[in-house]
Order: C-alpha cells, then structure tokens, then sequence
C-alpha cells in the first residue's frame, strides 16, 4: 500500500514507531507533487527539495531523541499561500504580492512547526481569498483532482485539491465565508472552520478580518482533531482570540451519537439544491439517526439574508485591508507612473485581479459618505439578527446539518462569468461566518459524474466537541471514503 | 463704513502620550534614532501584523478626560479612517470616531482679567503617522514609520474662543493640566503637541457661523497667533470682495504669514470610518474609572490653593513655582527635606531662574536632584559653608548635579568655624597693617573693610563673614 | 428597485480605493456594482429598526497590553521587502507637502 493512502495521524503513528522515516514521506509527497503538479496546479510554491529534505531531518532527529512526540511530528503539510510564512515568498495568489517574502510567521503555522510539521509549499487560492473556485489566482487556476474539467472549489482550493491527490498528507486552508467548506465538499475531504477567535490570525494575510478563520484539511475527521488540536491557541498578538478552555478536541473523538438533537433547516434544502446533493446529505443524516441521534426540521429564515449581508461587511472591510497594498513597503510597484497618487493608481489596478477590484470597489462604496447608513449598517444589523436566530436554533439542537454547497464542483470557467450567481454557491456557508460558528464538511458521497458531495454540520459557538464527535460518528458508519483517481498516479 | 467682524476659533489640539511604547505594538516610542529603528511589523502595515492596544494609552487619555471635566464613555471603541498618504504604512488611521473615550469637556481659561469657560466637544485616542523627507538628490520622499503608531489623543473644543489671547489661553491651560497630569510633555517645537486651528469670521451679532478653514503646521504660541491673525485677514477681505470662504484645510507658512491650501483633488476627504475589526471594544468600568480618579495628582489651581495655606509663600513665588510641574516638583521634593518652604522657593526663583535664562534652556530641563539642593541648603542653615560659597556650589549642582557634601569637602570649601584658629590669622592681618588700624582708630570705621576683605583672601573665602567682623570689632576696640 | 451606477460614482470610487479602470472596466464595473446593490437592496425587506449593529460577534473586550517596550530595531527585516529604499527608509514619488 502507498504511504500516500494513509491519514496524517496514521502516519504520524508510522513515523513515531520508526516503520517509516520522515524523509520518505517527504519524498512520497514530493513524488506524488511530481506527478500530478503539473495538471492540478494545487501549489503557487513547492519548496526545494533540498530544504524540505533538510528540515525533515531535522524533525527526524527530535523524533528520534523524544524532542517531539506529539501525532503530526515530521507529518508533510501544505499551507494556503495567505498566510505568512518567515522565508519563504506569500503571494494571496496575487500579482500584488508576488515577490513578498515575509519576516515572521502566521501564529498557526508555528505552532504546527512546534508540532513537528514539514511544510511542503503554499497552496493555490482564489485571489486574495476572494471567489469560489480557485479560478481568480494570478497563477493560474487548480483543477479539481477527481476531475480536471472542474473547479476544486475555493478560495482554499489548492489546500484541498493538494489533500485529495495525495500531493500533502494535511493543509490550513482560511475560511471567510465558505473557502475551507466548500472546497473540501468539492474535493471529497474534511474541511473545519472553528469558532472565530480560536486559531489566532496572526500572520493571516486579512481579507475580512471579522470573519477570516483558519482551520484544518484533512482526510477524515480523526486528522481533522488532531491539526485543530494543534494549530488551536490563545494568541495575545490577536486581540480577537480567545483563551478557551478546552483545546484537546481529540477527546471528542467518540463513536456515539445516541440522544444527539439534530436540527434539518428547511430552507437549506429549498430551491436550487442539486437533487443527487440533497439525497446524499439526507441519507447520511437517516445514518446517524439509525444511530441514535434525533432529527428534527425547523425554519432558519433569515438564510437568503445572508449572502447580501457578507458582500457588504466582507467587502467593506477588504477595501481598507487592502489598501495597504499600495507598492510602498512590499510587493509590485507599477513601472512606469507619474507622481505619487498615479504610482499607487497603477501599481494597484495593474497588481489585483478583476474580482478583487470588484470587492474593494462595492467596499470602497458602501462605506463612503452618505451610504454607510444605508448599506454597512444594515449589513451589521443582519448579521446580529442573523445570529439571533442561530442562537435560537442552538438552544434546541447540538448541531446542525444542511448541505456544504447547493451543488458538486462546477466546470472550470462556469462560474466567473456570472459573478452573482458564483456568489449565490456561498448560501449554505456564509451565515456560519456572520455568527461566528464552527462549521465541518465531511464527504457523504458522489453525484453521477463522479464528484464528491459534502454534508456540513454546525454547531454552536465553543462547541467543535460536538460537531466532531458527530462527523467522527457519521465517518465510522460511513466507512472509508472513495480513494481520489489523482492519488493513484504513483501507485 | 466697514463693517465689524469677529472671529470664531475652535481647536483640534493634537498630544503625543508620554508611554514608553506606541499604542498597537510594543516598539519605543523614543524620539530620535536613525530611520525606521524603531517599527516592526505592525506600526508598518505588513501584511498579517495585527494591532494590540496599550492600557496606559487608555488611562492617559481618561486622566485627561478627567482633568477637563469630561463625561467618560464607559463603552468605547476604535475605527478605521481610511486614506492613501505615505506615511500612514495601512493606508488607514487607526481612530475613534462614533464612540470616543470622552466628551463634554471644559476648560476654564482667564484673559484680561475676564474667566470664560472653552467647552470641549471630545478627546479621542488615535496613532500617530510617520515622517516624509524630502530627499532633493532624487527629488523623492523618503518614509520613516519610527514615530506611526504613537499614541496620541486628539483633544476638540467646541468654536468657543474669538481671539489669539483666548486661544493662546487654552493652549497654555490644556498644556499645564497634561503636564501635571504625566500624560505628555506637550512640547509644541518638538511636535508632542500640535494645534489645528479652525477659524471662520461673522459680522458681530450674527448667530450663524461663518464657513470655517482649517490650518495646520502651527509649531508655536507665536505662530499660532499670526496665523488667527493672518487667517482672520484672509477671510475678511474675501468677505469684503464678495467672495465667499470655501471650507478647506490650509497649511500656515510662518515665514510668509500666510496659509495655502493642502489639498489635492486626489483626497476626496471621505474617509469611509467604520469600526475596526482587529480590535475590541473598551469597557471602562466604574470601579477602574475610580482607580483612575484615585490616582489623579493635584492639578494647578488646587496647589495654588494648598502653597498658600500650608507653606504661606507668596502669591508671586506660587504662580512661577506651580507654572510647570517640574518646578511645583522640584520645590515640593526639596522642602520636604528642608522644611523651609520660602528659603527653597529663593534657590528656585533666584539662582535657578537665573541658570535657565543664563543658559538658554527650558524649565522642563533642569536635571539636578531636589536631594542635593537640599543638602545644600542644610549646610548653609549649619555654616558648613557660606552662603557666597553656597552660590558657587550650586552652580555645580545646576549644571552637574553634584553632591555638595562631597563637593565641599574635596575642594576644601567648608567654613573656617574655629574661632581660635580664625583670631590667630586675623591677629596677624592687624599686625601687618597698621594703618588700616589707625586709620580705623582715627574714627575711618570704614577702613574695616579692608581688613575683612584681606582675612576673607586669606581664608579663600570659608570664612564666615559675620564671626570675622566681630573678632576684627573686638580685637580694634581693645 | 434598480440601482444604477453613474461615470461620476464609478470615477469617485476610483478615487477612494485608487484604482484606475480602464474605459472598458468601467462599463462593466457600473454593470456588476449596480447589480449587486439591486441584489444588497433585499436587506430592506428585514425590519431591523431598534436591531444594534453587531460588529463584534461575541462580547470580548479590553484586550491590552502592557506598557513594556519589547521591540529592539530590525530595520533590515523591515525594509526587505521594500519596491525601492534610501538611507534606512522607504523611497516614495514625491510627496506634495
């Protein structure tokens, strides 16, 4: 059996009991990156052999002298290139910042280096972190590794397609409004977005900073706790993380379900679902009924309510996070201008991408004068209602279950020619965001052609225990999901 | 006939905290250092660095709060003002604008004679931006971000004032109460307090006001008055010509005495505030407003009150003594080792004046220690030395703060306080100089100067005067 | 109600975010603004009078730190990145001042 077939934990295990090295799993991603790198385009930036070898051995020997014990030690990561990394260039997959080379490191990326982690490269993503597809980087799209003629989903699409082929054992990917969800429901993988304030942000290259989250990809659910487990800290350079008290989410990795109450929101299985996605999300759903757990309807009106109020608050706030891009201190700088308000005119109109512009434009309107009334703060009177009815739902249900995404991963250049309806593929996951929650997709299935479906479980604020455990019961009963046809390439 | 005008003048006064680190990160806020020495990935606006508020930038800005009579907002918080310029490293200001951490304020200012109350709109707390510099070899600006991200509170009264003197008035109050209160030095040269003048004129009488100006680049008292002065010309004559003031932010230029505007059509002046989501809102709650409050020193006009009764000085001594907390300090500290609050009063007022004028130098920077005047004077109160000695010893606290004691001894200065030993010399100068001795006995009294002086050259001066003169008496009159 | 996007809004906008579209971009951006405010203006069905606007998700304040300078100079971290540098500064088109 390849080591590429086995989970992060697994081999973590492997490594630990020395029945496999750390530099062969480095090299049996790196073979797998060889292999199939070149038609998914899942990295912006695989690192050079030479130092990825050079840390393994590293990792190797604080393994070997019980430095690091931990489950992910000398476990080969990919990490979504918006988050810095100390050396080693950050673009956001934009022109912008295609020479930046940060000086200091995200706080999640260190605490999975203390952990023992190998990084591999910086995944693809939409721009910025802006889109659904992966399609808006400016180096290229990533195709979907169960079938090239379609989208990995996005933004976090290249951590997911890079998990799915088998190209890393595990990656980060950053969550705003559904970009770690529904790529990993496209790509048939384990996507978590924790409560917001539990994964510090530091060193999250921002895009809305009151929504942005990080959180695991993964294989299953067992890798999903233990990255979570790790990357999860309170961070005092983060004024917006929490100090929680419970940060070992693998304990919550039981096989039970009995008397969990499960809320089925009607209208997240209205209009414009994809049939074969809700038959695949209500049949795992009968499957931790059979289990044990209760499941009931309920209405969650304010749904539609949501992706209006996302632009809004999203977009307003990426206009001023971006505008520190301007070819003053890092990143492109426009060569040929004329004075200094036509240097940052162009170098900014030349450095972003079209969706980019879009969204810092409508966030550059809604906040100017004379509309912020109008627009920001209705958004903001939204969200809270929003949340309300989220809060209402949780005082009578531990999670709930909808689907990840109205669809399966759509054809490449499907969906930017109509960026509203690219927009409208965000509805089942953009509340979780505006109220703060943790939200998990685990792969439930395949439509006709093949492509993964995921069911996505929420839960409360604080509560991952929870969403893990049901995700953890669900994949037991489950049982292993289809090996993605990308990963077999070396076998 | 001309009409009458009268000017309306409102201040946006700017004040740079006195805390060791800025207000989101924790670089020094020290002045000086070569470029960029003193940033880090926040106060420079890279990518990922997020923003993590000092407490003392909130505690000095409800000290100030407090000293001016503000109403405290006891849920506060931070929002993004958004525009492009260099030396702003986020392309966004990091200020309070819907919830300020204070407002309804006043300040009780006296001119001629007359009191009047300046009622303040609302202080807020802001960062500073960096330094542009012109650099004529490339005809480009070069960016220094050591002092972005300095606190400062922006202080905003209410179009209130209607002369220099009146504003002149208020600067000096605001300055004085920041001052005692170890918030800020409020130095304008150095820039740690700036005043944006808002100016309009109106006919008097009228109730409406004028369209308003904004000047900035006012570095001194002096400069600010020429500027209302100037501004208020300006507006007038355009007013007179029939034209109208067009609302604008100008830049004052002391040298020519007048104000350009400062603005582009690039800055739409839409700064597009919002709260920011980096940061989380202040929660003062009553029991740390107490503590706050607790901790507030005596402000100006109480130590006036508090010199009078309980050290019974004069009003002229208490108005220079409390005119800077260093001064009030310098006293308070010294007469609490001396118990002589009119003789330490006379060090500070005459020698030390005397010092900072001779020298040039400001108040703020006398720099010897209270201990060591207090000493001083001790031994003077002792005749250790004299007090013409005393003088000569101080000079060397002034400008070295030296220890007296220790001073004396090494250069040999103490008092000669044997009288044998002091009559064997006298002695001796009246042998050698009969006819100073007859001249006195000749009924010249005068010619016991002479002899004084001659023992004070002999003695190099340590000898007390008063003893000599009555051992010369004595020794004569035999 | 269709909200439409004038040469002037679009022109402003440009001015505040700085970005400078070309006459083709233009067009379009009026097209997609307008849409997606026609689609925003869906908020006005929800009545949200007495709501407070919720920025903050959960109530988490005062979040400080301590007045203790940390920082030490990493000037050549600093300018790293830099377009273009001078003298231990960053190098910008002149600035009218």
């Amino acid at each position: 059996m390849s080591l590429l077939n086995i989970t992060a934990v697994e081999l973590g295990r492997k490594i630990k009991a020395g029945e496999v090295t750390v530099a062969q799993a480095c090299k049996a991603a790196l073979e797998q990156i060889k292999a199939t790198e070149k038609e998914l385009n899942c990295y912006v930036r695989v690192l050079d052999e030479d130092v990825i070898m050079e840390r393994a051995a590293q990792v190797q020997a604080q393994i070997d002298a019980g430095e690091l014990t931990g489950p992910l030690a000398g476990v080969p990561v990919a990490i979504k290139d918006n988050m810095c990394t100390e050396g080693i260039t950050t673009t956001c997959s934009s022109k912008i910042l295609y020479n930046f080379n940060p000086t200091f490191s995200s706080e999640a990326v260190v605490n999975l280096e203390k952990a023992g982690a190998v990084i591999l490269g910086k995944t693809n993503m939409d721009e910025f972190a802006m889109g659904s597809t992966t399609e808006t980087s400016y180096f290229g799209e990533t195709k979907n590794p169960w079938n090239t003629e379609h989208v990995p989903g996005g933004s976090s699409g290249g951590s997911a397609a890079a998990v799915a082929s088998g190209e890393c054992f595990y990656a980060l990917g950053s969550d705003t409004g559904g970009s770690i969800r529904q790529p990993a429901s496209f790509c048939g993988i384990v996507g978590m977005k924790p409560t917001y304030g539990t994964v510090s942000r530091y060193g999250l290259i921002a895009y809305g900073s009151s929504l942005d989250q990080i959180g695991p990809m993964t294989k299953d659910v067992s890798d999903c706790a233990a990255v979570l487990e790790t990357i999860a800290s309170h961070d005092s350079k983060d004024s917006t993380s929490f100090q929680r008290e419970d940060y070992d989410f693998t304990s919550a990795l039981i096989d039970d379900v009995n008397g969990l109450k499960i809320g089925i929101p009607k209208d997240y299985f209205g209009d414009g679902l994809d049939p074969e996605v809700r038959d695949a999300v209500l049949n795992a759903v009968k499957v931790l009924e059979e289990k044990g757990a209760v499941v009931e309807e309920f209405d969650l009106t304010m749904v539609p309510y949501a992706i209006p109020a996302y632009y809004v608050i999203a977009s307003a706030e990426a206009s001023s996070n971006l505008s520190r891009f301007d070819g003053v201190k890092y990143g492109y700088r426009s060569e040929d201008f004329n004075g200094l308000h036509n240097m940052y005119k162009k170098t900014r109109s030349e450095g972003f991408g079209a969706e980019v512009k879009r969204r810092i434009m409508l966030g550059s309107f809604v906040l100017s004068s004379g509309y912020y009334d109008a627009y920001y703060l209705k958004a903001l009177r939204t969200k809270a209602l929003i949340k309300q009815e989220f809060d209402k739902a949780f005082e009578k249900y531990d999670i709930i279950i909808g689907p990840a995404a109205p669809t399966t991963a759509p054809k490449l250049g499907d969906s930017l020619s109509d960026p509203l309806k690219m927009y409208l593929g965000d509805i089942y996951t953009i509340s979780v965001n505006l109220a703060g929650l943790p939200g998990i997709s685990v792969p439930c299935g395949r439509d006709k052609k093949g492509l993964p479906i995921g069911i996505q479980m929420l839960a409360d604020c604080f509560k991952e225990k929870t969403l893990i455990r049901a995700a953890y019961s669900y994949e037991q009963a489950r049982g292993a999901f289809d090996v993605c046809p990308a990963q077999k390439g070396v076998n | 006939m001309a009409k009458h005008y009268e000017t309306v003048i409102g201040l946006e006064v700017h004040v740079e905290l006195a805390t060791k680190t800025k207000i989101f990160c924790s670089c020094s806020t020290e002045f000086g250092g070569a470029p960029n020495t003193h940033t880090c990935p926040v106060c420079t606006g890279m990518p990922g660095s997020l923003p993590v508020l000092n407490k003392q930038v909130v505690e000095y800005a409800m000290a100030v709060g407090l000293a001016t009579n503000c109403t405290i907002t006891q849920n506060c918080k931070f929002d993004r003002k958004n525009y492009f310029y260099p030396d702003n490293p986020q392309n966004y200001q990091i200020s309070q604008l819907y919830l300020p951490i204070c407002c309804n304020g006043h300040v009780d200012i006296e001119v001629d004679g007359k009191e009047k109350a300046v009622r303040i709109h609302e202080i807020h707390m802001e960062e500073d931006a960096g330094k542009l510099i012109h650099d004529p070899v490339t005809d480009c600006s070069l960016v220094d971000f050591n002092r972005s991200g300095v606190p400062l509170i922006e202080i905003v009264s209410e179009p209130d004032m209607r002369s220099a003197d009146e504003v002149i008035a208020y600067l000096e109050k605001l300055r004085l109460i920041i001052q005692y209160l170890g918030a800020s030095d409020c130095k304008l040269q150095e820039g740690s307090m700036r005043a944006d003048v808002n100016l309009s004129v109106r006919e008097y009488g009228s109730k409406e006001f004028g369209t308003r100006t904004e000047m900035k680049n006012l570095n001194s008292f002096k400069a600010i008055a020429r500027a209302i002065e100037g501004e208020t010309e300006r507006q007038i004559d355009l007013l007179e010509d029939g034209k109208q003031v067009i609302q604008e932010t100008r830049r004052w230029d002391d040298d020519e005495e007048y104000s350009y505007p400062m603005r582009s059509k690039e800055d739409a002046q839409d700064y597009r505030y919002f709260p920011d989501p980096d940061l989380v809102p202040v929660i003062i709650s009553d029991e740390w407003l107490n503590e706050v409050k607790s901790r507030q020193p005596e402000l100006r006009d109480d130590k006036m009150i508090r010199y009078e009764e309980e050290f019974g000085l004069p009003e002229y001594d208490i108005e220079i003594l409390t005119g800077t907390k260093h001064l009030a300090d310098l006293f308070e500290t010294t007469n609490e080792i001396v118990q002589k609050p009119k003789e330490v009063s006379n060090w500070l007022m005459g020698e030390t004046m005397r010092l900072v004028k001779e020298q040039d130098m400001d108040i703020e920077d006398i720099s010897f220690s209270p201990e060591h005047l207090a000493t001083l004077i001790q031994m003077i109160d002792k005749g250790e030395i004299n007090r013409k000695v005393g003088k000569q010893v101080f000079e060397e606290i002034f400008k070295e703060d030296i220890e007296p004691a220790a001073y004396v001894e090494k250069h040999g200065l103490k008092s000669m306080n044997d009288e044998g030993a002091l009559r064997t010399t006298i002695e001796e100068i009246v042998a050698n100089n009969p006819k100073s001795v007859e001249d006195y006995n000749a009924g010249k009294k005068k010619a016991i100067g002479f002899l004084v002086g001659q023992t004070m050259r002999a003695t190099k001066g340590k000898a007390d005067p008063g003893m000599v003169n009555k051992i010369l008496k004595e020794i004569l009159d035999q | 109600m269709a909200n439409v996007i004038t040469d002037e809004t679009i022109d402003y906008v440009g001015i505040l975010a700085k970005l400078e579209l070309s006459d083709e971009e233009k067009e379009q951006a009026k097209k997609d603004m307008a849409n997606m405010l026609d689609y925003i203006d869906m908020l006005n069905e929800l009545d949200t009078d007495g709501v407070e606007p919720m920025s903050h998700v959960f109530p988490v304040h005062n979040v400080f730190r301590e007045d203790v300078v940390v920082n030490g100079d990493t000037r050549d971290k600093i300018l790293k990145n830099a377009p273009e540098k001078k003298d231990g500064s960053f190098m910008v088109p002149k600035t009218v001042d």
